[in-house]
Order: structure tokens, then sequence, then C-alpha cells
């Protein structure tokens, strides 16, 4: 990497920025104006690309299609659903405020140069395999082996340092996914859902847009038109995958969209964890991420889908930041499934996201554990949606909002019982914590019941974080932001201790640094 | 030292704005320890909060310092490594964040501002089974987030742990006793006595003789109207005791 815009990165040598094609030199100056001590992933990285021509057309739908070298059926569904978007209209429910997006301004497909060839990760350029080391981000096996090796023998160590496969997506291809033949030996199918096209057609066809389908709502029709890469993972029957997955997506190139889309399938006694992270770099300009993620769970399968979502969230008075429009469905399609949604948001300028589960099968479990903060001028309008169609289906929602600055956060959730779904129950907890007093905070619960024998608990509190609380923290000699920091994690408590380890502690580290200069 | 000079502050903002402290005296002497008594509305908690640096409080005029140290222009972190402590008249809950974690953070927090090095995890939970038995505590109720469902007694007893722990140079306690029964009180005051030094002060607020009988002063002041009227010997709490407030104070004039 010639140059880097990170703050965890003070070297003078570093101040010459390489232009690269389709980036003016204003633009990453801007940016690195632009860049805050508090979000240390957002450098840019230096590399050559390839771009879609700028704009959304029939053509452009076509050209994604064609340099993925998809099957016919594919491109008919895109057009379709292209066709389709052209007639709806964006919706505008959502409490959020954000000025009309132009989808001509956008790039709806950038990729590095040649990444269609990547074999091995030999191969894949040492920009990337920086960006990725510089994020955290371990993408060769061997490094990742590093750590573990002679100390797995203690299941306590084992835990410690788990092995993660990671699917790292690099705006809209997948670069490298590790751990790709150790999970094949149990069977496990973890690649790009475009590799996945070509490599197992029945398997895809017959779960992609199974559980979203391409009519559901503006944004995941848009998706389904340009989708260019994201995660594909099957679990066959009985099988408990051996590691934790993972997706890590870095939206880097300026004025492109990243629309990803990722199928778990668990099949019948499947268990699989699923962790996705995500970071862009910092522009002045607003980004749009549109994703759509669908879950399937057979007969006794479990899913543990995990999010730590740090996109940029634009500068303190609202300029740049990522748009987050993303759908997330989980089909508990089998008797006695699971489905378990944990997410922590920090980042985004707008989020507008409801990880939902669709309770099917009988006795299935949908769960959904949700931290939201928004700081800064973010707004955040996120929830979850449990639909209960099967017999003794169970849901339990726990949502924590945390608002600070001028900020907005809204949680919006649906819970629906439906006729033959006797003896649901469902149990719901909103808290929202206020810090100072120009941000918001709404709870919007909607609930349809349609069962007399429904049990459906609804808890909700707002809290300001309280001077008493500060002073007392503070008069044992922690100072401010540490005690904003240590009051905060006890308030989210419940839900980091869903999120799987390693990741608790980067929540944990993020919800600090998202927080920081929210007092005083 | 803990030397009070002329101290005046407010409480509230602008027109509002109350004078409570109004050209109080006072030193306590490193390795003695002090009872400030008052009837109510004199001052007492308000001269805890001006000491630790809590919002709300303005000093409109005169000084307070540590061993020297102005402590007035500091942030209550920065007294609080300075080794101020308070145990507090209502403690508060702090949801999700257990006692443990909560006490740690705030050692080391001290410790680092100190320029001194963070206390390793075994000293830590070593020191804490030590400090916790003395005080008759639960070590399960250290798991517990702070305060959080504790009886009125757990809250206080809370809060000599905290201070055990944290070893500070110079401790005021506002009104420890309160909403103490008899047992609790001999604990809590085991626990104080326990940190009497010569390298350590101490400024017991109380409006009841009942606690000095068990943590001995060196030295009796009656606060009020926002002074100092009186200072006498652990005798002087006995007289308020019996003669109540309005006789003392009327003597005092």
């Amino acid at each position: 990497m010639d140059c880097c815009g990170g703050m965890d990165e003070h070297d003078e040598t570093c101040t010459e920025v390489k232009v690269k094609d389709g980036i003016d030199a204003d633009t990453v100056a801007a940016a690195k104006r632009l860049e805050s001590e508090n979000y240390s992933a957002g450098f840019v990285t230096d590399i050559e690309m390839e771009f879609a021509p700028k704009g959304l057309s029939e053509s452009t739908v076509r050209f994604i299609s064609a340099k993925k070298g998809e099957p016919e059926w594919l491109l008919e569904w895109r057009l379709d659903a292209y066709r389709r978007w052209l007639t709806m209209e964006e919706p505008v429910w959502a409490r959020v405020n954000y000025p009309k997006i132009d989808y001509q301004a956008f790039y709806y497909y950038a990729a590095p140069k040649n990444a269609a060839k990547y074999k091995s990760i030999d191969e894949v350029p040492k920009e990337i395999l920086d960006t990725y080391a510089k994020l955290g981000i371990p993408l060769r096996e061997a490094e990742v082996l590093l750590g573990v090796e002679g100390a797995a023998e203690t299941a306590a160590t084992a835990r410690e340092k788990p092995r993660i496969a990671v699917d790292a997506v690099f705006d809209s291809v997948s670069v490298a996914t590790t751990f790709r033949e150790e999970l094949k030996k149990a069977g496990v199918i973890f690649m790009s859902i475009s590799e996945a096209v070509h490599e197992y057609p029945e398997l895809v066809r017959k779960y992609l847009g199974t559980v979203v389908p391409a009519t559901d709502n503006y944004f995941a029709t848009l998706n389904t038109a340009v989708f260019s890469d994201g995660t594909f993972v099957y679990v066959p029957k009985g099988v408990r995958c051996p590691m934790e997955l993972s997706t890590y997506f870095r939206m880097n190139a300026e004025s492109t969209g990243q629309f990803e889309r990722t199928l778990i399938i668990a099949d019948e006694g499947a268990y699989v964890s699923y962790l996705e992270g995500c970071t862009a770099p910092m522009r002045d300009e607003n980004q749009l991420h549109a994703a759509v993620v669908e879950l399937v769970a057979l007969d006794d399968a479990e899913i543990k889908y995990s999010t730590v979502q740090n996109w940029w969230p634009g500068n303190e008075d609202g300029k740049g930041g990522i748009y987050n429009f993303v759908t997330k469905r989980g089909d508990c399609r089998g008797a006695r499934s699971k489905i378990s949604w944990t997410q922590v948001e920090t980042g985004s300028a707008i989020t507008w996201k409801y990880p939902s589960c669709v309770l099917r099968g009988d006795d299935s479990v949908g769960e959904f554990y949700s931290i939201a903060v928004t700081n800064g001028r973010q707004q955040a309008d996120t929830g979850t949606k449990m639909i209960h169609l099967g017999k003794r289906t169970k849901s339990r929602i726990i949502s924590k909002g945390i608002s600070a600055g001028k900020s907005d956060n809204t949680y919006r959730g649906l819970v629906s019982i439906h006729k033959k779904a006797e003896g649901a129950r469902n149990f719901t907890q909103c808290d929202s914590l206020l810090i100072g007093d120009k941000c918001g905070a709404h709870t919007v619960p909607y609930i349809e019941n349609r069962r007399a024998d429904a049990q459906l608990e609804h808890e909700a509190t707002t809290t300001k974080l309280s001077e008493d609380q500060l002073f007392y923290v503070r008069q044992r000699g922690i100072g401010e932001e540490q005690a904003v920091a240590l009051l905060v994690n006890g308030f989210v408590r419940d839900v980091l201790q869903e999120l799987p380890m390693e990741f608790a502690v980067e929540a944990q580290k993020l919800l600090e640094v998202s927080l920081e200069g929210s007092v005083g | 030292m803990l030397k009070i000079e002329n101290l005046t502050a407010t409480v509230g903002e602008g027109e509002d704005a109350k004078t409570i402290l109004n050209g109080l005296s006072l030193a306590v002497p490193t390795g003695e320890v002090h009872a400030i008594m008052g009837p109510n509305g004199a001052g007492k908690s308000t001269l805890s909060y001006v000491l630790t640096g809590r919002e709300g409080y303005a000093v409109t005029g005169g000084s307070a310092t540590l061993n020297g140290a102005d402590i007035l222009a500091l942030e209550p972190e920065a007294r609080a490594a300075a080794g101020l402590f308070l145990s507090f008249q209502y403690p508060v809950e702090i949801p999700g964040v257990p006692v443990m974690t909560f006490v740690r953070t705030a050692m080391n927090a001290q410790r680092k501002a100190r320029g001194e090095t963070e206390i390793s995890a075994p000293d830590f939970i070593k020191k804490s089974r030590e400090i916790a038995k003395v005080l008759s505590l639960d070590p399960e109720m250290l798991k517990r987030p702070v305060n959080v469902g504790f009886s009125g007694g757990e809250k206080k007893r809370l809060e000599i742990y905290q201070m055990m722990m944290l070893e500070p140079r110079f401790m005021v306690l506002d009104e420890t006793d309160s909403g103490l029964d008899i047992d609790a009180l001999r604990t809590v005051a085991e626990g104080v006595n326990a940190l009497r030094a010569p390298d350590r002060g101490m400024l017991v607020i109380t409006h009841y003789q009942r606690l000095l009988d068990y943590i001995k002063p060196d030295k009796v002041h009656v606060l009020a109207k926002g002074r100092i009227v009186k200072t006498g010997g652990p005798e002087l709490a006995h007289r308020l005791e019996a003669e109540g407030y309005d006789g003392v104070l009327a003597e005092a004039v």
C-alpha cells in the first residue's frame, strides 16, 4: 500500500496519496481531512479497480451477470427484479431522513482488477491482504493457525483462540475464502455465492430467493437485480460446523454501492455459527449498502448469525457515511429449528434493518439480540420481525438502543401470531439509554395476535444516563469517557453475552470508541 | 492534611443559586479523625460534594487543599486519584457492572493516573477476598452488579469495601450510619477503624452521636448555616446528643 488514511498510522512519509483510476485527488484529500480519530477503519486501499459503467440500467444488470458468467436463469431472475424495481417506490415509513438517493450516481460493480482469477491466497494482491491485516482479519490460514498450534489441547485455550474461516468481500467481489478444504472434509460448503452458482447450481437455485423473494421490498428487489457477491454456506445433515464462519465486508472504492447476497442453509440437525463484520473508508459522500441475507434452518437445525457493523458513520456534521438498507431474514422451515440474530450496530449514517425470523416449523425458536448505538448525526431505525406460523413457536427479542449526540435511534419490531400458531410465545424487552439532551430514542412495537392462547410479553424502558451514576463512577477515579463506556457496557451486558467471545471483546471496544465525546 | 479555608459555595444556577457553604474553615491533620455534626440543611452533604467535585455546586470563594495541593481545580476522577474518597449517603446502582469489575477498573484508573502499574488479577482477587471477610460480605455479592438489589445495609458495607480496596489517603463518610442496624453499624465501623492510620485522614459526617461510639473522633465540629460554629473533643458529641443542637448553637452565637 502506498498510502493509508488510517489514524493508527501516523507515518510522516505517508502523506503522498497515489490516486487511482476513478478517484480524483480532491476526494481523497477531503476524505483525509474528514478522518476522525474515532474511526480507525477509515483508510483507503490504493489498488487498481475495474468498474461497471456508472449508473443503473438493464445493461448494468447484464454487465454484472456476464462478469460472473452466470447461467441464464439467474440473469432472467435479475432482469425481472430490475423491471419490477423500476415500478416500485422507496419506502418512507422509517424514522430516518436523508436526501433523495440518485441511483444513477453509483457504480454497481467495482472489483480489484483480475480479481476473478485469484486461484489461491498467494495471488491476492498485497494491497488487499494488507487491508485485511490492518483491520485485524486473518486471511492466511497459516497465520490463523499460528495462534492455536500446540495450544489446542485444552478446551479453554481453544475457546480463547478459536479458528475462524473467513470469506473476504472487497467491494463487489469475494477475494479470498479461508479453510475451505478443511470445511469440505466436514461436508460444509463455504464459498462466495458467485462460485457456488457454478459449483452447486442446484443448491443455490433451490434456496436463493426463497426467504427474501425478489419482490420483497424496494431495496431487496434492487439487490436481486444487481447483487455482486456474498457468501454461500451449506451445512449438511447432522453436521456441526467445526469452526466459526465469517464474512468480512469492506467497501473501498468511491461512489460504489455494495449489494451482497448471503445465503446460509443448515440442513436437518446441522449447526452453524456465522459472523459478519463490515467497515468502509471515510468519504464525504454517502454510499449505499443494500444487502440481502437469507437463512434457512431445516428440522432440528440451528443458525446463529452475529453482526458487528462498523460502517463509516459520517462526520460530526452528518456529512458522508454509509446508508445501510439491509434485508435479513431467517426461515425456521423445519420443526424444532432455531435461528438467532445478534447484532451490534455502531456505524452507518443511516441504518434501516430488521433481521427477522419466520417461525414456520412447529416448536421452532427465533431470537433477536441487538445493540444499536447512534452518536453524532447518525440515524438508526432497526428491530426485528417474529412471524409465528407453527405450533408452540417461541421468540425472544432483547433490544438495547443507545443514543448520544444529535442522533436518533428507533426500535421497530413486529410480533405476529398467526391463526395456526397454537401456544405461541414471545418475550420482548426494549431498553433505551439516552446520553445528553439532544438525541432521541423511540420504541415502535407492533403486535398482531390471532390466537387466544398466545403468550406475549413486552417490556420497555427508557433511561437517561444519570448524573448520579456518572458522578459516583468518577468519584472512584474513573475518567468521564471511561465512566460512560462502563455504564453503557453494563446497560448492554445481557446482549454482549450472546456474542461469540472474541466478537464480544471487539464489540466492547467499538462501543467505547463510538461513544467518545458523547458527554461534556 | 485536609485544609479548608473560608470556603463559600452555591448550589443551583443563575438567580436560583443558593449559598450553602458560607465561609467554612476546617483543618483535619493527617492521621486524625474528625466528625462533623449538624442539623438538617446545615450544609453537611454539600460539603462532601464540593470537596469531591460534583456538578451543580459552584465554589464562589475560599480554598481546599489536600496535603498542600489545591483539589478544587481538579476533575472528580483526579481528586480520587489524589486519594480523596467519598462514602456516599445514597450509594448509586450501576446495572450490568459487577462489583469486582467496577472496583478493579477504578483501582487501575487511579493507579494509571498516579503513574503506577496495574494490579494483577490474582492480587486483586486475594485482596478482595480478605476485605470481604472483614466486612462479612458474601463473595457472591461481589459478582453482582453494583448496588442493584442490595439492602440499605449491604450498600453501606459495599461503600466501605470499596474504601478498603482503594486505600484512599483521605476519606469523607457521609452519614454512613443512616439505615444501618446496630450489628451492621458495628461491622462498618470495624472496617473504618481498620483504615485508621498515621498517613490517613478522615472526616465523618453524621447526624447522631451513635456512630461516634464506634468510630472515635479526635475532634468534633458543629456545622450550622454553612459554617463551623463550634469545635471540641468527643465530649461535644455527647453534649449535642443530650442538649440538642438548639442548646449548643444558642451558646455558640
